[in-house]
């Protein structure tokens, strides 16, 4: 079959303890974009390994342009005309964006650098691709979707012809899914092909051709985009029908108030803050990317320094000065980055549920009591129905939704009664997602109060019982369930009182355009709609 | 729903010149750093500004300097070699050894030796590349047998270069008579833009920079990492054999049980000028003014008759401030 650009046929790969892949089938035909979905865990990341040359196939063959192809190491995957976006960046961050377009194939005089070449190339390029970037600038510098540019703009200077992405938009605004999709677009030829792989469904709807859905490391289906549902999609993932119209549970005004937020403010970026937070409440932060969310998060844990406000908690003015005082208080902040921030990947189950209780629960006579942090471990794990062979498993080797269980667990043995959760079901598959809403249902009914920060509006939606917007630092409204939707949430959160007259005014701030106007001072009551 | 794109685009609209001024400001910092150390000694002993004296300190860098050019690659990459102080003894050794022992010629002699202190390199660099030992235990090793390996060839005596007057020229003689500088700081500064240049004008240097700054993405980029990484090691060792070179040229006799210490003045000028031990981000130029204040403490503290105990104590704390400054300096930009 001639327009059958790359073939995955019968693959197996395993792990030791692991069948990662079995009979594994995949086509992609010339000129389309082939949409790969599955859980995490399905074995998506370990087919991309086989395809760079990472891993070798146990069993089965892969074909390109109809040719067998065996790949070596991620150099002749690349030579071979296929380009790998991973789910991580692989950038140098001290490097400039040209040298990182660029690297493994710098443009030399005899055995010196060409730096006037390399700049102009990377110059010529990214006008060629139409991306907004400055090729001199360094990497680290730049926010991620900028980085992701950079990614593309690699990836797409080897000449692919088979171009694969995995997990492309998981920290991109709409905005810049749609530039992203736009380029793919422009990319895909009559003799070229994308594999898009995403959680996102609705991206998938607008960019994909076809689908094709793995489960457990095995082939399901394939599907034609335009004939198919995002219900049957999810069907055919998770094995089972799910609920997708949930709405909040267990809405209801009057909730003695627990933690109350007044003026809070840092220098860079937040302005006049103000919340409250009721018990067994569920308080959603929505905003774009940079409005302030995650700040108002470590603003309230003292991992940032605040510039004024004040927090009282169960109605007794508090001063936080660092995240360990926060969860003495009973305030646990959850990072979005799990990996870094979350938990030690390397260490078991139980020392990452036993961590941030160590003192007060596991230790006896000064030493650590390895049995009662196995018997919490294991405890938790059915409870929160952890998928791990054992409380023993190091953390690395669970997967995104499970991980995010296990830093849940351990801040339910701390027993804080405050969660701040930010972004709790990034990376994350559809089905763990239910498995992640249920849980933060059922710990809010059992009386925690919970900030849920995240970008995915359906998931405010679903979960918050009244939703925060932020813009430009500002809390720019505070919708109950009821009376929000798409629609209400983005008006507040694409207002810009800093540029905006109407806008300003809009929230009851002075003209940004007259200097002399005393800039937001004085608490204000954030507008209710 | 149109969203502005501006959180993708503030930071790479920043004009690009802004940072070549603070990478440059960096420089500068480090620079005037030595300048007002200097100053210092200046203003408090009149013997410490003259022109023998700045020739002195020069001279007194040659070795740490020498030594420090090599590190810088391999701190850049996120690794650290133990092995240059003692591997620097074994190759002065092993000088003596090819010229009074076997009776080379001083012109075959000396790249022997230095060539030596490759294979010392070479060793380290499979260690850490290919076996992927950690580099503080493969370089640490290497520290132990350089210095026993030293001992055993030389019986635990020094090899004199009595016999030998055109060895000792190449540190003490003086190329250019006029100027009264001795050939070895000619040779460093020589070292130095060799280094300089590698490091910034050669694919060597930019995979240097590339492996610490994400070493896995280099390798997935295409990169031979183990390969060059390999390459980064031996460099440092071709730099110790120098050193080796240029010590026992100076003292007239390859000493067996030197060179303990000598790696941790070097790693101490290159973090003083401001290469990170977390790899990605460094310069010779740094490393070179590293070296110097180093020797413009110890030489201006002796000076002053401040015991060498105390010189230590002062070293042990400009590194810290100098450290640290760079921190906070990171942290405002």
């Amino acid at each position: 079959m001639s327009n059958h650009l790359l073939e995955v046929a019968g693959v197996h790969k395993a792990f030791p303890g692991v069948r990662a892949l079995s009979d594994m089938h995949l086509t992609l035909r010339a000129g389309e974009v082939l949409a790969l979905v599955g859980e995490n865990g399905a074995g998506k990341s370990t087919l991309m390994k086989l395809l760079s040359g990472g891993y070798r196939p146990d069993a089965g063959s892969f074909r390109l342009n109809g040719e067998p192809f065996v790949p070596q190491n991620p150099r002749h995957a690349l030579h071979a005309g296929i380009s790998i976006i991973h789910q991580e960046f692989n950038l140098m961050p001290h490097l400039t964006v040209a040298q990182n377009i660029f690297i493994g194939r710098e443009p030399r005089r005899g055995p010196l650098l060409s730096e006037r070449e390399l700049n102009r190339r990377a110059a010529d390029l990214v006008a060629r691709l139409g991306l907004p970037l400055d090729i001199r600038a360094v990497v680290g510098g730049l926010t991620v979707a900028s980085q992701q540019m950079v990614e593309i703009a690699k990836a797409l200077s080897y000449d692919a012809r088979v171009f694969i992405m995995d997990e492309p938009t998981a920290a991109l605004n709409d905005a810049e899914v749609a530039t992203l999709h736009g380029l793919i677009r422009r990319f895909v030829r009559p003799d070229t092909g994308v594999i898009y792989i995403s959680h996102r469904l609705d991206e998938l709807k607008a960019i994909s051709d076809r689908i094709t859905v793995i489960r457990d490391g095995r082939y399901v289906d394939t599907l034609a985009t335009a004939a198919t549902t995002t219900r049957e999609i999810i069907t055919l993932m998770v094995g089972r029908a799910l609920t997708s119209d949930a709405r909040p549970v267990d809405v209801r005004p009057g909730r003695e108030v627990v933690l109350d937020v007044r003026g809070l403010s840092t220098g860079p970026l937040l302005r006049d803050v103000s919340f409250t937070l009721g018990k067994g409440e569920i308080l959603g932060f929505a905003g774009l990317m940079g409005a302030g969310r995650t700040e108002v998060a470590r603003a309230i844990v003292g991992a940032d320094r605040t510039t004024g406000g004040t927090i009282r908690l169960h109605g007794r003015p508090v001063r936080i000065h660092n995240p360990a005082e926060a969860a003495r208080l009973g305030i646990g902040y959850l990072s979005e980055d799990r990996k870094h921030l979350g938990l030690l990947l390397e260490h078991d189950v139980s020392d990452n549920v036993a961590l941030s209780s160590l003192r007060e629960r596991f230790t006896r006579w000064g030493l650590v009591d390895r049995p009662a942090t196995r018997r919490t471990a294991t405890d938790l794990v059915r409870r929160l129905a952890v998928r791990t062979p054992s409380v023993r498993q190091p953390t690395k080797y669970l997967s995104g939704g499970n991980q995010q269980k296990v830093v849940i667990a351990k801040w339910l043995v701390k027993d804080c009664d405050v969660l701040i959760v930010d972004e709790p079901t990034r990376g994350i598959d559809v089905g763990a997602k239910e498995e992640i809403y249920a849980l933060l249902n059922d710990l809010a009914r059992q009386g925690k109060s919970i900030i849920m920060i995240s970008s995915e509006l359906p998931e405010v939606l679903r979960m918050s019982h009244r939703i925060a917007v932020m813009t430009e630092g500002r809390v720019s409204g505070i919708l109950a369930a009821g009376d929000a939707s798409q629609e209400s949430v983005m008006h507040l959160a694409t207002l810009r009182p800093n540029e905006n007259p109407a806008d300003a005014a809009e929230l009851g701030l002075p003209d940004p355009r007259r200097p002399d106007a005393a800039p937001d001072r004085g608490p204000t009551e954030p507008k209710a709609v | 729903m149109a969203f502005p794109l501006t959180d993708g685009t503030e930071t790479a609209a920043r004009p690009n010149w802004l940072t070549a001024a603070k990478n440059r400001l960096q420089q500068l910092l480090a620079f005037a750093s030595l300048i007002v150390i200097f100053t210092f000694f200046a203003l408090a002993n009149s013997a410490f500004p003259t022109y023998s004296n700045v020739i002195n300190i020069l001279f007194s860098t040659v070795v740490i300097g020498t030594l420090a050019l090599g590190t810088t690659f391999v701190i850049i990459t996120g690794g650290i070699d133990l092995s240059i102080g003692t591997g620097m003894a074994l190759c002065a050794v092993m000088s003596g050894v090819f010229i009074v022992d076997a009776g080379l010629p001083v012109a075959l002699g000396v790249p022997a030796a230095v060539l030596f202190g490759g294979l010392i390199g070479l060793v380290n660099g499979v260690n850490v590349a290919v076996l992927k030992l950690p580099p503080f235990i493969a370089t640490l090793a290497m520290m132990l047998v350089a210095q026993g390996l030293a001992l055993v060839i030389s019986k635990s005596t020094p090899i004199y270069f009595s016999d030998h007057p055109g060895y000792t020229k190449i540190s003490t003689g003086e190329l250019i008579p006029a100027l009264n500088i001795p050939n070895a700081v000619v040779v460093l500064l020589a070292a130095a833009v060799l280094a300089g240049f590698l490091l910034s004008r050669t694919l060597l240097g930019r995979y240097t920079y590339s492996i610490g700054s994400n070493e896995a993405a280099t390798a997935l980029s295409g990169i031979n990492v183990r390969r060059w990484k390999v390459v980064v090691y031996t460099l440092a060792g071709l730099f110790t054999g120098l050193a080796g070179v240029l010590i026992s040229a100076r003292l007239g006799s390859a000493q067996p049980a030197t060179g303990m210490g000598y790696e941790l003045q070097a790693i101490a000028a290159v973090v003083i000028g401001g290469t990170s031990l977390a790899g990605g981000k460094g310069s010779i130029i740094g490393t070179m003014i590293g070296a110097l204040i180093i020797s413009v403490l110890n030489n201006g503290l002796q000076i002053m008759s401040i015991p060498q105990e105390w010189q230590n104590v002062i070293l042990g704390l400009v590194i810290l401030v100098a450290v640290y400054a760079d921190m906070v300096r990171k942290k405002e930009t």
